[in-house]
């Protein structure tokens, strides 16, 4: 987004883009439930995704059109993700990592849009989608290992008199990973986001002379960010891939 | 005129059946490298070095300072798993580096891979 949204209090801060408006206030029982940007942002993700799935694939072409092609790629660039990484055991969570990867795709590349909300820059989402993964991945773990799983923390071929050392090690490891996978998504976008918005500002603040080198950049900044956008989707799936894959296999 | 213009004989139809059958099983050798594919996944594990050592030392700190909370040691657990959770972090950067998957586990994923047939009863 190029230019921070004018509704925010702070005027024009670069952070004011990141700003959650309740669009519909709403309360239960002393707990605010109002419904936001972000929640409208999710909304039309989840609608565009649907559509763009649905209607692509309305015709069943055998030899298919551009948009039906386009909804074979994505598809086709999950299901290969999945394979490659998980195996074939993999494919019965096809739905869960097809639905987050769109998910998180579609709220990266609705958030490029002017005047839009990114709600992938927000750790509450990012973190949300994290923990649900983490904590799913265990039970998962749990129940196809049982309390086998827990030999998961021991690391092959280290003496028994280390073990007291590397076991903490080994959990501190397993616990960081909801964190990483969810600062990862919410930083790269949060950072790119202001990026552009500050540099926007300095086209506004230099005029017509000075503000065509800024301008630049912030054209340079919007590709880089289609290609942020798109990475950290994929960077998301392939980890929540390889999460299920450890839970399957161990090692 | 129309057996001119067919592609292929249907016995390379089968062939080229059976092998795409066999790369959905996922069974066989490995998929090969996509061109293009490294680039992407090059980029995809740069991205993922940086964080993954601050993650595991923030986790590690805050188990240390939630133990000192609980047990009332004040400043030791956290400086005992501040170090811990470097040492992880160090461990995560070169598991990705190393391309072993994910964050936990030491063998490298090819092997894993290989164990799949034995693991495959539950």
């Amino acid at each position: 987004m190029a230019e921070p949204s004018h509704a925010g209090g702070g005027g024009h801060s670069p952070l004011a883009q990141f700003e959650i408006q309740p669009l519909l206030p709403l309360k239960i029982g002393g707990i605010d439930v109002s419904y936001t940007n972000s929640a409208l942002l999710m909304t039309l993700a989840l609608v565009i995704a649907t559509l763009f799935i649905t209607l692509g694939m309305r015709h069943r072409a055998m030899v298919p059109g551009r948009w039906q092609s386009m909804t074979e790629l994505a598809y086709e660039f999950v299901a290969n993700l999945l394979r490659d990484t998980v195996g074939h055991e993999g494919r019965r969570y096809f739905p869960f990592v097809f639905t987050l990867f769109m998910f998180v795709l579609f709220g990266n590349f609705l958030g490029l849009i002017p005047y839009s909300f990114t709600y992938t820059s927000h750790i509450a989402v990012t973190f949300t989608m994290a923990i649900l993964i983490f904590i799913g991945v265990t039970i998962l773990g749990f129940v196809k290992h049982g309390l086998h799983f827990l030999a998961f923390f021991v690391p092959p071929g280290v003496s028994i008199v280390l073990w007291p050392l590397m076991i903490p090690i080994e959990l501190i490891s397993y616990l960081s990973r909801p964190i990483s996978l969810s600062v990862r998504l919410f930083a790269n976008m949060t950072a790119g986001h202001t990026m552009l918005a500050v540099f926007a500002t300095f086209v506004v603040s230099l005029g017509i002379v000075g503000g065509v080198l800024p301008l630049a950049f912030v054209i340079g900044l919007t590709g880089l960010e289609f290609l942020i956008a798109f990475l950290q989707a994929y960077v998301f799936t392939i980890l929540t891939c390889f999460y299920i894959k450890d839970a399957l296999h161990m090692h | 005129m129309n057996e001119g213009n067919e592609p292929a004989p249907p016995s390379d139809f089968d062939q080229r059946l059976n092998r795409a059958r066999e790369r959905r099983r996922g069974g066989g050798k490995e998929s090969p490298e996509r061109p293009g594919g490294d680039v992407k996944s090059g980029l995809a594990v740069a991205m993922r070095m940086g964080v993954e050592l601050v993650a595991a030392v923030a986790v590690g700190t805050g188990i240390g300072l939630a133990l000192d909370h609980w047990l009332g040691t004040k400043p030791w657990l956290m400086l005992v798993f501040f170090m811990l959770g470097g040492v992880a972090g160090i461990f995560n950067v070169i598991r990705v580096a190393k391309g072993m998957g994910g964050t936990v586990g030491y063998r490298p994923a090819a092997p894993a891979k290989a164990k799949d047939d034995e693991d495959d009863e539950d």
